[in-house]
């Protein structure tokens, strides 16, 4: 019956509205929030190194210079020993992703997928400082008693490549560094692949076997060519995160601001040079010099990390049609 | 060889290899895992939470530390939790058809993989230079910065989950949109959202570098919030950087307590997250 129905009285209608229209501001609000932290980010770093920009230029970019007691700053080692140690990180770790990433969607019993997609993203859950301590403490020395002279003794006799493995094994150093980068990028372009992988339509795959493809064969002809913009996405995150990776870095590269060619000598990156000189930095070019160093990181780090994104973002797309 | 054959062998060649990789990727866990137990397990005793940090030759234990990284820990995830939830929910229940949305999810996906020492250098610069000196509260915005990308992601993430149908239930009740949001799906994705505080919580626990200039550390008790705080993560930087044994043990015994709450953060989120009414 109609006349036994409750109506709302007016002004608790427009009461409602207003509450209504309240949420979705304050909601919106809290959005713009984040999108402009990037922004305050970025326009504090700017601010902080301006005296280290008035003072060098692009100079900072291209001097090799590090002397705080005659005041004289170039980014060149930092930003040398960030690219190498990434890259190092990158060889190592994509390929493994890789393998990891077809083990868990083409090999493993289905029983067996979660845990062992489980136990190989707790590695990424263990923190930089974990990684650190046990690099220095554990995996420095074993690295300086049995790799390093071995790839002395072998890789570093041959022409031209040798320069990469040359000087005495320190356990310390840039190829070092790189091995624990690249052991805590794997977690994340293991699980980004997977799930790259995993948007691979099942009737291609199917049909693949149907006309008696083997499973290298089904990876080689039908999942990577599918994935390809995913997979160099997951790998681009990775990067990302390598090159930003400070705490373990620190503890195993050895602080040295020089360029050298060997992968065994010590070096420094940006985010080691940062985590070990900051608050002993003293002075205001000092201080300015870092935080450029920082700003240097974070354009880099923005531009590698969009680009993964705008990747994954395409195959999220394709595989959503 | 005929080709039969050949093909064979290269798949199980590269079949093997993957085995390889992941078998990898397991033994460093367990490597990482055991020599955690090996070197902190022996520095494990009533001191190591009783005493705070002693000066070299001394004993004592991580007190001070762990009362640090507890508090900052908690402003953090107090502080960066509503605010992820709300963007979250912005993303989530406003954003079809917005044009700020993508945008601010591009933006919040780059903050999620952004160097955690770019955010203590921000918050250097805009809380410790103008303050006029390090301290907890600094040291929890910096953490806070790195809750909220966490907490918008999964928030985002469950609410989109929530079946379409409560939604158009509640509406169709009258209810206003708010109370929907508030009272239906929010409830509906408690489990969810909790999973994503839980996971930022393990993230913020380990960091450090976004501490080293912000909180700094202290090596005396200190519950000052306007004064440098000692925290774990940092203490465990200096003691193992340090040449002292003693020093350096109570740096394991840190790393051990840290490695396996985040472990356990992790493995009860993950839980939580299966047992979530709405999987994925």
């Amino acid at each position: 019956m109609i006349e036994t129905i409750t109506r709302v009285a007016p002004s608790r209608m427009r009461r409602q509205r207003i509450e209504d229209v309240l949420f979705r501001s304050i909601t919106r609000a809290f959005a713009v929030g984040v999108l402009s932290l990037l922004g305050a980010v970025m326009v504090a770093l700017a601010i902080g190194s301006g005296p280290a920009v008035r003072a060098f230029g692009f100079g900072f970019l291209t001097s090799e210079a590090w002397n705080p007691v005659k005041d004289l700053f170039g980014a060149l080692p930092a930003v040398y020993g960030t690219l190498v140690t990434s890259f190092v990180a990158m060889v190592v770790a994509v390929p493994v992703a890789l393998g990891i990433a077809v083990f868990l969607t083409e090999l493993c019993p289905p029983m067996m997928r979660r845990p062992i997609g489980i136990l190989i993203e707790l590695l990424a859950a263990i923190p930089s400082i974990i990684y650190g301590i046990w690099g220095l403490f554990v995996l420095a020395p074993v690295l300086q008693a049995t790799v390093q002279p071995f790839l002395i003794a072998t890789l570093g006799e041959v022409p031209g490549l040798g320069v990469l493995f040359a000087g005495p094994p320190l356990g310390l150093g840039i190829l070092t560094a790189g091995f624990i980068l690249a052991v805590m990028i794997l977690p994340f372009i293991a699980a980004v692949t997977r799930d790259v992988f995993m948007t691979v339509p099942a009737v291609l795959r199917e049909s693949a076997y149907a006309v008696g493809a083997t499973t290298s064969e089904v990876i080689r002809d039908i999942v990577l060519p599918y994935t390809r913009v995913g997979v160099v996405g997951a790998a681009m995150l990775g990067l990302g995160r390598a090159l930003g990776e400070t705490m373990a870095v620190t503890f195993v590269i050895g602080n040295a601001h020089r360029i050298q060619a060997s992968l065994l000598a010590p070096g420094t990156t940006i985010s080691a040079s940062l985590a070990n000189e900051f608050t002993e930095a003293v002075g205001d070019l000092y201080t300015s010099a870092l935080i450029e160093l920082g700003f240097i990181l974070f354009v880099i780090t923005f531009i590698v990390l969009a680009a993964a994104k705008l990747m994954l973002m395409r195959i999220e797309e394709h595989a959503a049609k | 060889m005929t080709v039969y054959a050949r093909r064979r062998a290269t798949n199980a060649v590269i079949l093997t290899l993957s085995l390889a990789a992941t078998a990898f990727g397991l033994v460093i866990l367990f490597l990482i895992l055991w020599s955690l137990l090996k070197n902190g397990v022996p520095a494990l005793s009533g001191d190591l939470f009783a005493k705070t940090t002693p000066p070299p030759g001394s004993s004592g234990g991580l007190l001070n530390a762990i009362y640090g990284s507890v508090v900052m820990t908690a402003c953090a995830t107090l502080a960066g939790t509503p605010i992820g939830i709300l963007t979250g929910t912005f993303l989530a229940e406003y954003g079809r058809g917005s044009r700020l949305a993508p945008v601010v999810r591009f933006v919040n996906d780059i903050l999620l993989s952004a160097p955690s020492i770019v955010i203590g250098l921000f918050v250097y610069q805009v809380m410790v230079v103008p303050m006029g000196n390090f301290s907890a509260w600094a040291g929890s915005a910096a953490l806070a910065i790195i809750v909220i990308p966490v907490v918008v992601r999964t928030t985002e993430d469950m609410l989109t989950l929530v079946p379409a149908g409560l939604r158009e239930a509640a509406i169709a009740l009258g209810a206003p949109q708010w109370k929907v949001v508030v009272k239906v799906i929010y409830r509906a994705a408690l489990q969810g959202m909790l999973t994503g505080v839980m996971l930022a919580i393990a993230r913020i626990a380990g960091e450090t570098a976004p501490l080293l200039f912000t909180a700094l550390s202290n090596q005396f008790w200190s519950s000052n919030m306007n004064a440098p705080m000692g925290n774990l993560p940092v203490v465990i930087f200096q003691f193992a950087m340090s040449p002292y044994a003693d020093w350096q043990l109570l740096a394991w015994g840190g790393a051990l307590l840290i490695t396996f709450t985040i472990l356990i953060l992790n493995i009860i989120a993950r839980l939580l997250a299966s047992w979530s009414s709405f999987s994925r």
